[in-house]
């Protein structure tokens, strides 16, 4: 328990994302099996555990504390697991120190009424960041700003690996991952993922920069629109169908339309959508806030389905069957999926048109007048390109329409006024610096409707790190997607930028933080 | 003439009688002098080199041969007109009043002031600690009627971890990232020489880097015995030459322009009030590592019953916790809530973090080497 604790201790007071890799590879390569094993499981999809909620530790704490202290040290602290880790009046030598597998597979077999007794136990052996350890996993908020995609991230650095390996095993593996540790040490067989419906690592598109513009061989390129949805994987194998966003996250629950269309084996790339009616024949895409509604469910009702359909658009074709298609350049690629869809005919999908362009000039023409109908802008990709994973720089290309928006990441809330006392309403939110910290940039606080509000004080309240007086910080794991006018140099702030009029555009509750725009890119827009 | 009936044969005199806090601090009437005056008077008894307990200007000045020569170091010719050394152990008599003084074991020359008068005795104990330092020696319980402690700790979160462990934190992050400089944020006098020596004992033999604003503290240190091997200002060497190095500042340098010269550092500082992280982060610190000189919760208490006191008075620091858990546990306690005391000792201030909004909690302050 000790080196776990020392890392989540470690990882809260690191902001930027290489010294967080860094340490992680380093307790994956000193602690032993099945410890890290477990420690990659709480980094990265998180561990679940029945029967240990806060109340139980408050509980359990009151009985050996002076109430009046404990009140006072509370105040002072500001933290439930904190405060019980450091109050508790241990009893050392009382017991044997447990380690982390052992604390993990305890837990996973005891009964709700065996989990205080252990807990209780456990707490008398354990020193304060120890026990501050247990209690932040076993509650299940670690809230060390890592997220899934770095905990493996570091994990490959073990091996030499390619982050992308790792991902596409990923849902093939169980915890506490011997396997996986194994092969990454040269000790052992990659591990075979079979037949399962596994997700494959997406290939994501760089933005295309103004500069970059003149100078790219546009023959070489074709054009496709920029949905304004969320990009998905669908995977059909084995019996097996499932529905992953592009982080790797199964979204299937909330998907079940879409998931009963499917009739055949394949694993496709597309935009999800929700559809309408539009004003003439046939459908549109409806605005991103239909498609909200149905996002982070697990479960979905009958009407939901019937207001907000789901549809995918699809952009690729990884596998027809088990045939993987990942080598082959795009515009086979590209004949395989339209032969595909000829000979399924799947409902609720259809293809992502090409865009037909003769020259560069027409390409801008078409995505400045691309304004409306769910068009976010173009994407342009390489003829020959392969599928490959990650964010290879060249291949593809997204070209949004509207520059003045950027997706930034939530760093402050604080309560607003009036009717909107009891909400943190105003965000303070931030750019990546090519240090990897973020930097404020602006503040909005309007621009989301009173559901989008609802949702997103639970999320602050929720994700806290710290407290002062109306302000929260919080962890740096909310994208904002912020439309403003312009932005100017600026004093007032670290950043040396304000923008003007920034307005939350959009919440992009799926995309990751470290994926949102870099402190360059506001930059680049500053006039004059 | 009526006779004074013998002093034996009396009850001794409560020291509420004859010891008052007033705004210059305690004040010892039979003696008439202060202990650690807040302001400039005729004669102060010091307890240790802290400049809130020692500050400049009075008369008369009454400390350990080590509390002098810091003052004097900090202050010249302003540290006291007429300066008195009294080794520990060694008695002197002040007007009525019998003193003596007792390690501390908070810093070197750090003491306990024991006073008597009239078969009553009274320690005032400044700052202390209860764990071993190498750079001093270990504070002395002395039995006493009351005993005036400190609570800069007084609450039972804080539970300071065995240094030891926390110098390893320091290392084993100088392992990880190799090519980062650290700098750490310690207190001129106590604080920043005992790191050194802990960083020592751990099998740290290179070089350490100083920031100027210890170089004087730690020459007097080697001066009175205390031997801290190779330190070399940490302006002296260009930027990637400090890749790996480990480098001691003012806790007010480590966040500022100053640390800009060091190659990418990771900031750590070591302070007790690193235990509450929401605390820490607050100063953007990255590494922080418990090492206090001050007693931490269960030391306060357990100094209590080693000195078997009836009655406690707590001068700084969290005094109501600790005087509630006083109190339930059978002893006469009361706060004496001394102004100026536990105030910065080296004016620390740090930016404010941008966008952090005010702070939700008061006091609680920079106290001296804590
Ligand atoms: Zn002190
Ligand atoms: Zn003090």
């Amino acid at each position: 328990m000790r080196a776990f604790a020392a890392l989540l201790d470690r990882l809260v007071y690191t902001p930027q994302r290489n010294g967080k890799l860094r340490l992680i590879a380093d307790y994956f390569r000193h602690a032993p099996d099945p410890d890290r094993g477990w420690a990659l499981a709480a980094l990265s999809d998180g561990l679940d555990f029945k029967g240990a909620k806060p109340a139980l530790i408050r509980a359990l704490v009151e009985e050996r504390t002076d109430p009046v202290l404990f009140r006072w040290s509370y105040d002072y602290v500001g933290d439930l697991a904190e405060t019980v880790a450091l109050i508790w009046p241990e009893r050392p030598g009382a017991n044997r120190p447990p380690s982390l597998a052992e604390v993990v597979e305890r837990l996973r077999e005891a009964g709700r009424g065996e989990v205080p007794a252990l807990l209780e136990r456990w707490l008398d052996a354990l020193e304060p960041t120890e026990r501050w350890a247990l209690l932040k996993l076993i509650t299940g908020g670690l809230r060390v700003g890592v997220s899934a995609r770095l905990a493996k991230t570091a994990l490959a650095a073990l091996g030499e690996h390619d982050a992308a390996e790792i991902e596409e095993l990923w849902h093939g593996l169980e915890p506490p991952y011997e396997p996986l540790f194994a092969w990454l040490e040269g000790r052992g067989d990659k591990p075979e993922l079979g037949d399962s419906a596994a997700f494959r690592p997406l290939m994501l598109a760089t933005p295309l920069e103004e500069s970059e513009v003149e100078a790219l061989p546009f023959e070489d390129y074709l054009a496709e629109w920029k949905w304004d949805g969320i990009r998905v994987q669908l995977v059909s194998r084995g019996g097996e169908t499932r529905l992953f966003s592009r982080t790797g996250d199964d979204i299937g629950g909330a998907f079940p339309d879409l998931l009963d269309a499917v009739g055949f084996e394949a694993t496709l790339d597309g935009e999800l959508l929700v559809l309408r009616h539009g004003p003439g024949e046939g459908e549109e895409v409806a605005p991103f806030n239909d498609l909200q509604q149905r996002l982070n469910r697990k479960t979905v009702t009958g009407k939901l389905l019937e207001l907000y359909p789901a549809h995918l658009r699809l952009y690729d074709i990884l596998f027809d069957g088990t045939e993987d298609l990942r080598g082959l350049p795009l515009l086979p690629r590209r004949e395989r999926l339209e032969a595909f869809y000829e000979r399924e005919r799947p409902a609720r999908m259809d293809l992502s048109p090409l865009v037909d362009f003769r020259s560069m000039d027409e390409l801008k023409a078409l995505r400045e007048a691309a304004r409306d109908n769910g068009i976010e802008g173009l994407m342009l990709k390489r003829k020959d390109s392969a599928y490959l994973a990650g964010r290879p720089k060249g291949p593809w290309y997204k070209w949004k329409r509207d520059p003045l928006l950027l997706d930034c990441v939530l760093m402050y809330a604080q309560r607003g006024h009036g009717k909107r006392s009891s909400f943190y309403s105003d965000y303070t939110f931030g750019a990546w610096t090519p240090e990897d910290e973020l930097v404020p940039v602006g503040k909005a606080y309007f621009g989301f409707t009173d559901e989008e509000l609802k949702r997103l004080d639970k999320w602050v309240r929720d994700h806290t790190t710290e407290r002062f007086g109306p302000v929260r910080a919080v962890e740096p794991g909310l994208v904002l997607e912020v439309a403003f006018d312009a932005v100017q140099r600026s004093t007032r702030h670290k950043s040396g930028l304000a923008m003007r009029f920034p307005r939350v555009h959009r919440i992009r509750w799926d995309k990751p933080a470290h994926e949102a725009d870099r402190l360059e890119s506001l930059q680049a827009l500053v006039e004059g | 003439m009526v006779m004074a009936m013998p002093a034996a044969r009396r009850a001794p005199p409560h020291p509420e009688r004859w010891i008052r806090v007033t705004p210059q601090g305690l004040h010892v009437v039979p003696g008439d002098f202060h202990v650690d005056p807040v302001r400039p008077v005729e004669r102060a008894v010091i307890t240790h080199g802290h400049a809130d307990h020692a500050r400049p200007g009075h008369d008369k000045v009454l400390a350990t041969p080590e509390t002098l020569a810091i003052m004097a170091a900090r202050y010249g010719d302003n540290a006291g007109a007429g300066r008195q050394a009294l080794a520990y152990g060694e008695r002197v008599t002040i007007g009525e009043v019998t003193v003596w003084l007792a390690p501390a074991g908070h810093v070197l020359g750090s003491a306990q002031a024991v006073l008597e008068w009239r078969g009553s005795r009274v320690v005032v104990s400044g700052d202390y600690k209860r764990r071993r330092d190498p750079t001093c020696p270990p504070f002395e319980p002395v039995p006493c009627d009351v005993f005036v402690t400190e609570a800069t700790f007084g609450l039972p979160v804080f539970r300071h971890p065995d240094d030891a462990g926390e110098v390893a934190k320091l290392l084993h992050s100088l392992e990880v990232f190799p090519e980062r400089s650290h700098v750490v944020g310690v207190y001129a006098l106590g604080k920043a020489q005992r790191l050194i020596r802990l960083l020592r004992e751990a099998g740290w033999e290179r070089p350490i880097y100083v920031h100027g604003a210890l170089q004087a503290l730690c020459d007097l240190y080697e001066d009175l015995g205390v031997a801290l091997g190779p330190l070399e200002p940490a302006t002296a060497k260009a930027k990637a030459e400090m890749a790996g190095a480990l480098v001691l500042a003012p806790p007010s340098a480590i966040a500022d322009r100053w640390a800009r010269r060091l190659s990418d550092p990771v900031t750590a500082m070591a302070s007790g009030w690193m235990r509450v992280r929401q605390r820490a982060k607050q100063r953007g610190v990255e590494l922080p590592l418990i090492i206090s000189d001050h007693a931490d919760w269960d030391e306060l208490n357990r100094t209590l019953d080693e000195v078997g006191a009836p009655e406690v008075w707590v001068t700084h620091g969290n005094e109501e916790a600790l005087v509630h858990h006083a109190t339930e546990r059978g002893f006469r306690a009361r706060a004496l809530s001394v102004v100026g005391l536990g105030e910065e000792d080296e004016q620390e201030s740090w930016p404010p973090g941008e966008g952090s909004g005010e702070r939700s909690e008061e006091g609680a302050g920079e106290e001296d080497g804590s």
